[in-house]
């Protein structure tokens, strides 16, 4: 039998076929949905089709992070519809909004696994790669069709393999390997590719470290991020989940359609400035330039990791006058570790805003918006124009080192000088 | 089909077709009204029922909110054509029934107040003005029949049909 990647199995596997070729679309059975907020649109064309039940309650998550707790009387309307249809239908997995970010929330409840084909209403689906999964973002009308039939046309995706090799040097951090990447691809660079991250920079990394690479996928128009299980993968989910599952890889001799190496040794800190993610420069380029928010957060920075490092600067500092700097950890769970570890009242001591877990000011909701004129620094993952807030604005794009450093210095800081 | 013509660039992304702050309305009427907004504060009430978007690379990207589509279709844009498409916009406008053509030239045969033909069974695509036209890759059967359907809802409904 030829030689498969990781993308051609699992899309093999999910519509029971031996094998399947790249631009090959397959009739795939879903083993995964999620929805947020939006499962209120979703249920809308779900009504719309006429059909009676979901096809698997338990193969359905449902959560609420974008608009939590509800800021208006729409999004209170909107939840509410959801938790009915919830109850209506005993929808087992259902953690309304207490847990935190989807994408941190799947993973940390053990919903994630190795091989699995996950979809979710949502583009930063592609976090769940960190864990070895096929996951990928679809709309609200397809995800009704998944919740009716449990089947998704999916065309088999070329794949893309980035190498990695050196150790990331002090003060840079995953956010600034993903940065450079997308700098150097573009924003539509990986469009419709399943993007591997291989080699030994990866191997070293984190779960929460390869979530970043993952996450940010889809900036460079990725259909999938993957990071291949490995020991890292199996102790983050000792605990988590007692499912069995199949690690799956790539075939060392399968072919891709593009292979970049990376040396990230001498990587310096890297922010991404307005209004597109690929508009990335070192941090020297932009130092200086005054900011007015920080924002330290979201599905890409927003777990232990990323906290113990913003509070590697703010330690005994002061966020500077005039900066608003808002904290908000991912999850219950990260929340619980912050607070456990002293990093909430190290945060609130520098004068940081710290905000119950979800997706905070991320996508211009609530909780943090940005004034026309003003200018922020953010760990998230878009900066376009009128993302967060105002169209006005500004959002400069960068880790929660840089970020940090920024909040401390009223200006875009580079973090290796804050640095013991 | 045919329409007036409005010309935009690379990398038009969802939060300029429909910002984030507009999302908790679940109603397309009051998205429509924002459509664009960020990007051309004027396109609500310029567009007309009919109307055609051109555009350069890339459109569509960032959040995989239907929302952007739906605003669209809803203010009356009856295709987008593009020089390429973000993959999540690309489905959910299929899925919704709004045409997506995908033409690198396009964008470089066009200007503002253009009128365009469009031929989506045939993949051509006409300047009425310059005459000139284009071809361009043909979507492949069922997709033609969820948009013929109207989006995948109709198009669901009548498989389940017995
Ligand atoms: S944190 Fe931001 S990017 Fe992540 S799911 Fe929430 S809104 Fe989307």
């Amino acid at each position: 039998m030829s030689q498969m990647t990781f993308a051609q199995k699992v899309l093999a596997r999910a519509a029971g076929k031996e094998s399947a070729e790249p631009g090959e679309i397959v009739n795939a059975r879903i083993d995964l949905a999620m929805s947020h907020e939006n499962a209120a649109l979703v249920l809308k064309a779900f009504k719309e089709i006429g059909a009676k039940h979901v096809w698997d309650r338990d193969k359905i998550i449902l959560l609420f992070d974008h608009r939590v707790p509800a800021n208006t009387m729409k999004a209170a309307e909107g939840h509410k519809t959801v938790r009915d249809f919830v109850k209506e239908e005993a929808i087992p997995t259902f953690y309304d909004m207490r847990e935190g970010i989807c994408h941190q929330v799947l993973p940390e409840k053990g919903h994630a696994r190795p091989g699995m084909l996950i979809v979710g209403t949502d583009s930063h689906t592609t976090t769940y790669g960190a864990l070895g999964a096929f996951s990928t973002g679809i709309g609200a009308t397809e995800m009704a069709s998944v919740w009716t039939t449990g089947e998704l046309w999916l065309k088999v995706p070329e794949t893309f393999r980035l190498g990695f090799d050196g150790k990331l040097p002090t003060g840079t951090m995953a956010k600034d390997v993903i940065l450079h990447v997308i700098g150097d691809l573009g924003s539509d660079g990986a469009d419709y590719k399943c993007v591997e991250y291989v080699g030994p920079t990866i191997d070293a990394m984190s779960i929460a470290s390869r979530m970043v690479l993952c996450n940010m996928a889809i900036e460079m128009g990725a259909k999938a991020g993957i990071c291949f299980p490995d020991d890292v993968t199996r102790h983050y989910l000792h605990g988590r989940t007692d499912v069995p599952f199949t690690p799956v890889t790539s075939d060392p001799e399968a072919s891709v359609e593009k292979r970049i190496d990376y040396d990230v040794s001498r990587l310096g800190p890297q922010v991404s400035c307005p209004h597109t993610v690929d508009n990335v420069r070192p941090v020297e380029d932009v130092e200086g330039t005054p900011i007015d928010q920080a924002v330290i957060g979201s599905c890409t920075n927003g777990r232990i990791e990323d906290l113990i490092a913003a509070a590697s600067i703010l330690s005994g500092r002061d966020v500077a006058d005039g900066v608003r700097l808002i904290i908000v950890p991912a999850s219950r769970e990260v929340y619980l570790e912050a607070a456990d570890l002293g990093l909430i009242s190290c945060f609130v001591r520098s004068g940081a805003v710290v905000l119950n877990p979800g997706c905070g000011p991320c996508l211009g909701a609530h909780q943090g918006l940005l004034a026309p004129g003003e200018r922020a620094i953010s760990t998230t993952n878009r900066n376009f124009k009128g993302r967060m807030g105002s169209p006005q604005a500004e959002v400069y794009l960068a880790s929660p080192l840089t970020v940090a450093a920024s909040a401390v210095e009223g200006a875009i800081a580079d973090p290796r000088r804050l640095l013991p | 089909m045919i329409g007036r013509v409005w010309v935009y660039g690379d990398h038009v992304n969802t939060d300029l077709i429909i910002p984030g702050r507009y999302l908790d309305d679940y109603d397309p009427k009051n998205l429509a009204k924002h459509v664009l907004e960020d990007l051309d504060p004027e396109f609500s009430r310029k567009v007309a029922y009919g109307d055609i978007i051109i555009a350069g690379r890339n459109f569509g990207c960032g959040s995989s909110r239907e929302q952007a589509p739906v605003a669209l279709k809803t203010a009356g844009v009856s295709a987008v054509v593009a020089g390429s498409f973000s993959r999540i916009f690309y489905r959910n406008a299929i899925n919704i029934g709004l045409p997506v053509i995908e033409c690198k030239e396009a964008a470089d045969m066009f200007k503002n107040g253009d009128r365009a033909l469009i031929n989506i069974e045939k993949g051509i695509l006409i300047n009425e003005g310059s005459g000139k036209s284009v071809k361009f890759a043909t979507l492949p059967d069922f997709l033609l029949d969820i948009i013929k359907s109207n989006g995948l809802v109709n198009y669901t409904k009548k498989r389940l049909a017995p």
